[in-house]
């Protein structure tokens, strides 16, 4: 049983004048499942954007701890899986090229059925080899969800996660998220107050919008 | 004793300027207010004082462009980058005037506006690098990307300097003192005979030579201060939201 | 390794259907060439000339296609989704090994286009030009890569590559002229022993310090 440690410590986040968060502490184990919301702009994506690795804090520090042992910051790719609505893939793939290609440049030994069955569970079984150009905004969603559990990540980040969704979609969010591994943790970035019984803790971004030391 | 350096740079500057024009200059010195007569360059030897100066300006701006680049990109510390921007503007700057005071003499000793050698070459591309560095700079409009990738490009440009001072020199005929010559007659690397490359200071010129470059180093310092200061304020005065 | 060779592969099958770079650099082949062609007319011109002309179609070849790889991720949003799978070292070796191959191919292009169209343009000495053109395709491809990176980030991303690249490319590609000048000669590779090592540790301290940089300029 692994166990993995998120601790954001006095972090600080501000696009040239603009403060988006400052002075946020938080931590996040296994098992649990966070909550992040706030007004739209209060900067929900920016911070599961840091969390992710993908964007340089301005101040302050993340670190993912997985069995005591801290992991360098080029590798918590690793372990985390991300759906944002800032996510684009290929869109001159389809949908099983680009699974079958992330999977290949993340170096995993998985096999043409696992990635049929993953895309089963995301409900594109039938459309895996059209274009992800011709897909509706739902089902590039659905492809996302795909790509993001294609590694069975220890983290999922999930920013508007029903968006564009219909229920069958949902359906599978809610068990995604409510069944999600034991020795893993969730964190959802969300504005819909319905999500919001998913998590077992939530952040108000909107508390740490000013710089009160000022 | 706040302004002593400004008094300084008044006197030292004072001296420069008059060690520069005044002194005659004749065929055999007798005082030590008289520069030797060099055949070929006469009068036109008084550029040296200001010219070197400049081109040296030029490169020590340059370093600490990089160095406060560099230093932004360890520390995030936006006044880093304030700094080093200023720095590389007024770097720039020198580099313009080394390439004019150079090329305005050029003509007058060896024909020609340009000549493309090693020093001129190595000028031109500082010239292009700092143009290359502010229109990077024009074209990113997020201020942490500004710095951090101009920072970067620095760097990268940076690298090829080893390549200007000490490759080129071999490749290309110089006409810069210290320069050497390929003798027509026997094929060997001699230092050459032209007399801008044999050139050597009297003891006097020296004199006059390296007080300016200290009195123009501290005149690109406190440039270099009032700019990065005046940037700072603005950088201050628009931080409110 | 695999890792990077897969960016690459990623690179490869997209560059197969959407032709972002290959068909650009293609079609500059063919219009610098002919313009050289049709300058020339019918005189010739001394051969060390053709040294030089060969390298600045190489570079300004180099400079039409080889921004490719990181702009159309940028163009496209797709930047986010590579830096979830891949570690920047991986993503900048794979981008370095797709450059590479295809300035391998387009310099091939250049080369052969030169051999046939003019006769002056002859090889005498096969080692130097050979190595000179494997060690200038190394460095061509670490520069080029690491400027793409910087300008895929900013607004005017056409105009400032050859800017920005420029000044990086100028040693090695005074380099690769004289060593050109010098294989056209028939001269002794021991002639440009000094010049090919110019050109190694170019491609070394290139390399070296795009793959210490990358990260800062990959991470938003
Ligand atoms: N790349 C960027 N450059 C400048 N400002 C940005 C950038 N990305 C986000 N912002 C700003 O940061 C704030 C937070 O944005 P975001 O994290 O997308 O908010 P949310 O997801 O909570 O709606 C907003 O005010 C937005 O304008
Ligand atoms: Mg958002």
């Amino acid at each position: 049983m692994n166990e993995i440690i998120l601790r954001v410590r006095e972090l600080k986040k501000n696009f040239n004048r603009r403060l988006v968060f400052d002075k946020l502490n938080f931590e996040v184990k296994s098992g649990e499942r966070l909550v992040i919301t706030g007004k739209n702009g209060s900067g929900k994506s920016t911070l599961l954007k840091i969390l992710a690795g993908v964007l340089t804090e301005s101040s302050g520090s993340v670190e993912y701890i997985l069995n005591q042992k801290k992991i360098d910051r080029e590798n918590i790719y690793q372990i985390i899986g991300l759906v944002s609505p800032y996510l684009v893939l290929y869109d001159e793939f389809s949908a099983f090229e680009n699974l079958s290609l992330f999977a290949k440049i993340r170096n995993l030994k998985i096999s043409d059925d696992e990635i049929n069955k993953i895309l089963t569970r995301v409900g594109l079984l039938e459309r895996k080899n059209d274009l992800l150009r011709t897909y509706s905004s739902g089902m590039k969603q659905r492809i996302k969800y795909a790509s993001a559990i294609l590694h069975n990540p220890l983290i999922l980040l999930i920013d508007e996660p029903t968006s564009n969704l219909d229920i069958e979609g949902k359906n599978f969010v809610e068990d995604l998220i409510l069944n999600f591994r034991e020795d893993g943790f969730v964190i959802i970035a969300t504005n819909e107050s319905q999500d919001f019984k998913y998590g077992n803790r939530i952040i108000n971004l909107d508390e740490y919008k000013n710089n009160k030391n000022k | 004793m706040k302004n002593f350096w400004k008094f300084l740079l008044f006197v030292l500057m004072t001296i420069v300027i008059i060690g520069t024009f005044v002194p005659p200059i004749v065929q055999y010195p007798k005082s030590f207010f008289e520069f030797p007569l060099i055949p070929g360059l006469e009068d036109k030897a008084r550029i040296i004082f200001f010219h070197v100066p400049t081109a040296w300006l030029t490169v020590l701006a340059y370093l600490l462009a990089m160095f406060y680049g560099i230093r932004y990109l360890k520390r995030k510390d936006m006044y880093d980058d304030i700094k080093s921007v200023s720095a590389a503007a007024l770097g720039f700057v020198f580099c313009i005037l080394a390439t004019v005071t150079g090329s305005v003499w050029a003509k007058f000793t060896w024909g020609s506006f340009w000549h493309w050698d090693p020093r001129e070459t190595s000028i031109f591309i500082l010239l292009l690098i700092y143009g290359a560095y502010f229109a990077l700079r024009s074209a990113l409009d997020s201020e942490e990307k500004r710095a951090r990738l101009s920072a970067i490009y620095s760097i990268i440009a940076f690298l090829t300097t080893p390549f200007f001072i000490f490759i080129m020199p071999r490749l290309m005929i110089g006409l810069h003192p210290g320069s050497l010559e390929i003798d027509p007659a026997t094929g060997q690397v001699r230092a050459s005979s032209n007399p801008v490359i044999k050139f050597e200071m009297a003891a006097n010129m020296r004199v006059v030579f390296f007080l300016s470059l200290i009195a123009f180093t501290i005149l690109f310092f406190w440039f270099w201060n009032l700019a990065h200061r005046i940037l700072k304020l603005e950088h201050v005065s628009q931080k409110e939201i | 390794m695999k890792k990077i060779f897969y960016i690459f592969y990623k690179d490869f099958s997209s560059e197969l259907r959407m032709r972002f770079a290959l068909n650009a650099l293609i079609m500059f082949v063919v219009v610098a060439v002919s313009t050289i062609l049709f300058s020339l007319g019918s005189e010739s011109v001394a051969p060390n000339v053709y040294a030089g002309m060969f390298w600045v179609v190489v570079f300004f070849s180099a400079m039409s296609g080889l921004s490719r790889v990181f702009v159309s991720e940028e163009e496209r949003g797709t930047t986010l989704i590579l830096s979830l799978i891949a570690n920047p070292v991986t993503v900048f070796l794979g981008k370095f090994l797709f450059n590479l191959v295809l300035i391998f191919f387009i310099n091939s292009v250049i080369a052969l286009l030169y051999m046939f169209l003019f006769q002056e343009f002859l090889i005498q000495n096969w080692n130097s030009f050979l190595l000179a053109y494997v060690l200038g395709n190394f460095g061509i491809s670490a520069s080029s890569t690491i400027i793409a990176a910087i300008i895929s980030k900013a607004n005017v991303k056409g105009t400032l590559y050859p800017v920005l690249a420029f000044p990086v490319l100028l040693p090695l590609i005074l380099m690769l002229i004289e060593i050109t000048k010098s294989a056209m000669e028939g001269n002794p590779i021991s002639d440009v022993e000094a010049e090919l090592l110019v050109l190694i540790s170019y491609d070394v301290v290139m390399i070296t310090a795009s793959i210490l940089v990358f990260d800062i300029i990959w991470r938003d």
